[in-house]
């Protein structure tokens, strides 16, 4: 990796913000184009309800959450290795969560009444309760940097840590859950989405965190210590397959179901969806950074490290286009036992194409998360300060 | 077959429990959801309701649809509802025009006996649209309509994701031809009203009145005497996906 | 600063607008409301408490009327345009219609006829499926 002078290095720095903040403009511009003409313009309609700007803000959400747990590693479980790392990873958070609330409050039909969705909740509906989720994450989160990065405030940040600890599970399990209500739909309601959520959440997160964190060593032309990837790596590659484990389970018991074989066979074997799911998921997503994490020529390079854990990132892209989109594809069962036929879709198998708007719009989001973060790091102080000493006391160093 | 509806439904009042103990996990809740206040005396089932009286919660209008009886390329109940509703706009994806009402053709695999349907919100008694509304726009009023109140509905798509019927439809456009009695617009989702502004004229909805079989009867489920009742108590009926228990307000009649 | 101050200055002494005279006071300058009432004396309330509370009363009526199923009320948005729509293009909101002048000149966005019809009487046509 080559290190810019001082000079170049600003200059870069200016040149990353505003890309961030032109793509986020863009993003912004393309909702306000959404709002006036109407979702006429996305490939969205009343059969794919929900299309790519959920995919990627629920991306950007559970990721949110999840990039917090090298925050609680440190604070909750008392890892020394993981605490001066709480910072970044609770920067990470804001930022990404900002981006993926943008995408989806952007896309709702009627953007402009956000206070409407702030003063009527609804406490029987999981999107309501978001309302009260999304909210406390944020001043938990900004309270909780506050007691870390403010030298007087310092013993209050276990605390606060333990707090934002058990609001995201429940914030994820809110995400899960969002799902796992659906009683209407073959693809949903399932109860083992709310864990398999944070555990999403857990991998996910772990991935953007080690991405983010190797860019910030290289700009500043610092070393990760071994003994830091080697703990990162280790602990992505459990939830990486922990996450293909539940995968697992979640399809194995709906095709044993008799009623949900049908979409089990639509969406692992014969659909468009299938090379998503065994190709994007699975070999993309899953298995490929396995063999990186674990094989011996790789497994010790901060290189191969950071393509595993990019894979892992665009692998969760694929599982949620997958979940999202796919189960919206396949045919409501309405009438079982009967083949159906009607003008909309019923008993047909729908195709899904995401318009120009909503890609930017979408992109917009992941620009609002990078543009928060490269400011962030910037002109705050979110690098890891790592203690060798007290690392070495720890019994950590040795490993 | 005429499961009355429950006055209170023991999945919502759990849900809110749950809602209420994540809310009070150091939270205050601004403005609880909106509950239908059930006020108002008994009316007569089908008479106009009085001026400045409420809905009441002892009716329940529903719909009783024999499929036996609907032809085969007819669609007077589609094109009835979309003039009593002012559905004027042709997208260029079908998709994302509403659809209040659509036929459904079904071929029974087993048998390969074909009937076709009209279907539309079923008006149940315990909507999932209901319960993941998350302003309390989507509503059910005291007598089983099943409602969005545009004025908060802020376009989120949840009650799409939840209806097992595909009833709902989201505005796609911007709208200028709206019939006075039936707002409708841009951004909001929608669906079959069961005619409310001509049952509280005391008129029957625009569907039951076009079909020129018959084929659909409207009125008070509640009410043991009144036609539709006596009609359910004496065929057999069947409510579509009953295995939800979601006790729809619309019934079917041979399928 | 100096342009601070003379940006300042400018404001201070430009017209205020005012609401309250009939287009005598300012004739070129400021544009007032064009409230021409095509049918005098029969709204539910004096014109005075209109002006201030009609959107309160608005919003109750809906809530009752949507909510609870009450109909036939005095206060209804139907009834204000029934009343109020211009003679000329039959709506309360083409340009200098009853709702639209006011609600121009005062800067308040108008959100009722995103999905009412502001058209007295109109009926929509309806399409084939």
């Amino acid at each position: 990796m080559f290190t810019p002078n001082p000079r170049h290095e600003e200059r870069l720095f200016y040149v990353l913000a505003a890309i961030g903040g032109l793509v986020s403009a863009i993003g912004l511009a393309a909702a306000l184009y959404m709002e006036h003409e109407g979702h006429v313009v996305t490939g969205m309609n009343n059969q794919f309800v929900w299309g790519l700007p959920h995919v990627v803000s629920i991306f950007l959400i559970v990721a949110a959450s999840g990039v917090l747990n090298v925050a609680s590693m440190g604070s909750v479980f008392g890892r020394v290795l993981y605490k001066p790392r709480a910072p970044l990873s609770g920067l990470l958070g804001i930022a990404m969560m900002s981006g993926g609330l943008a995408v989806i409050m952007l896309d709702l039909g009627r953007a402009d009444r956000a206070m409407v969705a702030a003063t009527h909740v609804n406490l029987t509906s999981v999107f309501g309760w978001n309302m009260i989720l999304y909210p406390v994450f944020y001043a938990l989160v900004a309270v909780y940097l506050w007691t870390m990065m403010e030298r007087r405030m310092n013993p209050y940040s276990k605390v606060a840590g333990l707090a934002t600890f058990i609001w995201r599970v429940i914030l994820t399990s809110g995400t899960g859950s969002i799902f796992a209500f659906l009683v209407a739909r073959q693809a949903y309601g399932s109860a083992l989405l709310a864990p398999m959520f944070i555990v999403m959440s857990f991998s996910w997160g772990l991935a953007v965190f080690i991405v983010v964190q190797s860019t910030m060593y290289a700009w500043n032309d610092l070393h990760l210590p071994p003994l830091i990837l080697q703990r990162m790596k280790n602990l992505l590659a459990t939830f990486v397959a922990a996450v293909l484990y539940l995968t697992a389970v979640l399809h194995l018991v709906n095709a044993y179901f008799a009623q949900h074989l049908d979409f089990e066979r639509f969406i692992l074997l014969g659909s468009e969806f299938a090379g998503l799911f065994w190709v994007g998921q699975v070999l993309i997503g899953s298995l490929l950074p396995l063999a990186l994490l674990f094989h011996p020529a790789t497994r010790g390079r901060v290189v191969w490290v950071n393509i595993a854990a990019l894979l892992v990132i665009l692998g969760a892209f694929f599982q949620l286009y997958v979940f999202i989109v796919g189960g919206q594809a396949f045919p409501l069962e309405i009438f079982p036992g009967y083949d159906v036929k009607s003008s909309f879709m019923d008993g047909a198998v729908d195709h899904y194409t995401a318009s120009m708007p909503e890609i930017l719009l979408s992109l917009g989001g992941l620009a609002i998360a990078f543009t928060m973060t490269t400011i962030g790091v910037r002109v705050l102080h979110f690098l890891p300060q790592d203690d060798l000493v007290e690392l070495e006391a720890a019994g950590s160093i040795t490993d | 077959m005429t499961a009355p509806q429950s006055s209170s439904n023991p999945r919502r009042a759990f849900l809110a429990a749950a809602g209420g103990s994540v809310a009070s996990l150091g939270f205050v809740a601004v403005a609880p959801g909106l509950h239908l206040m059930a006020v108002g005396e008994a009316n007569a089932a089908t008479d106009a309701r009085k001026a400045g009286t409420a809905a009441s919660p002892t009716v329940r209008w529903g719909l009783l649809i024999d499929a036996g009886k609907c032809v085969p390329g007819c669609t007077k109940c589609i094109d009835a509802c979309h003039t009593e509703n002012g559905v004027t706009e042709k997208l260029p994806d079908p998709r994302q025009n509403s659809q209040w009402i659509r036929k459904i053709e079904l071929v029974e695999r087993r048998t390969g006996h074909a009937t076709q349907l009209p279907m539309m919100c079923q008006h149940c008694a315990n909507p999932p649209c209901v319960d993941v509304c998350p302003t309390g726009a989507s509503m059910k009023r005291a007598d089983g309509i099943v409602l969005v109140d545009r004025h908060t509905c802020i376009g989120c798509r949840y009650c799409m994701m939840a209806c097992p019927y595909k009833a709902r439809s989201f505005v796609h456009t911007p709208l200028h031809a709206q019939n006075p009695e039936v707002p409708r617009g841009q951004g909001c989702v929608e669906a079959c009203t069961l005619c409310v502004h001509r049952v509280d004229k005391g008129q029957q909805p625009a569907c039951v009145e076009s079909c020129p079989q018959g084929a659909m009867m409207f009125g008070d489920l509640n009410d043991p005497a009144s036609d539709i009742a006596r009609r359910i108590a004496s065929v057999p009926t069947t409510q579509v996906r009953a295995d939800l228990r979601l006790n729809p307000g619309v019934r079917y009649q041979g399928i | 600063m100096l342009r601070l101050v003379c940006l300042l200055l400018l404001i201070a002494v430009s017209p205020a607008p005012t609401l309250a005279h009939n287009g005598d006071a300012h004739p070129q300058r400021t544009p007032v409301p064009n409230m021409v009432i095509e049918n005098p004396g029969k709204c539910v309330a004096p014109a005075e408490e209109m002006r201030r509370n009609h959107m309160e009363m608005l919003k109750h009526q809906r809530d009752r009327t949507l909510r609870q199923g009450i109909r036939g009320e005095p206060v209804s948005l139907n009834g204000c345009i029934e009343c109020h729509a211009s003679k000329k293009t039959g709506s309360v909101l083409g340009k200098g219609d009853f709702c639209e002048s006011c609600h121009a000149y005062a800067a308040v966005k108008l959100d009722c006829f995103e999905c009412h019809q502001p058209k007295a009487g109109f009926k929509a046509a309806g399409v084939k499926p």
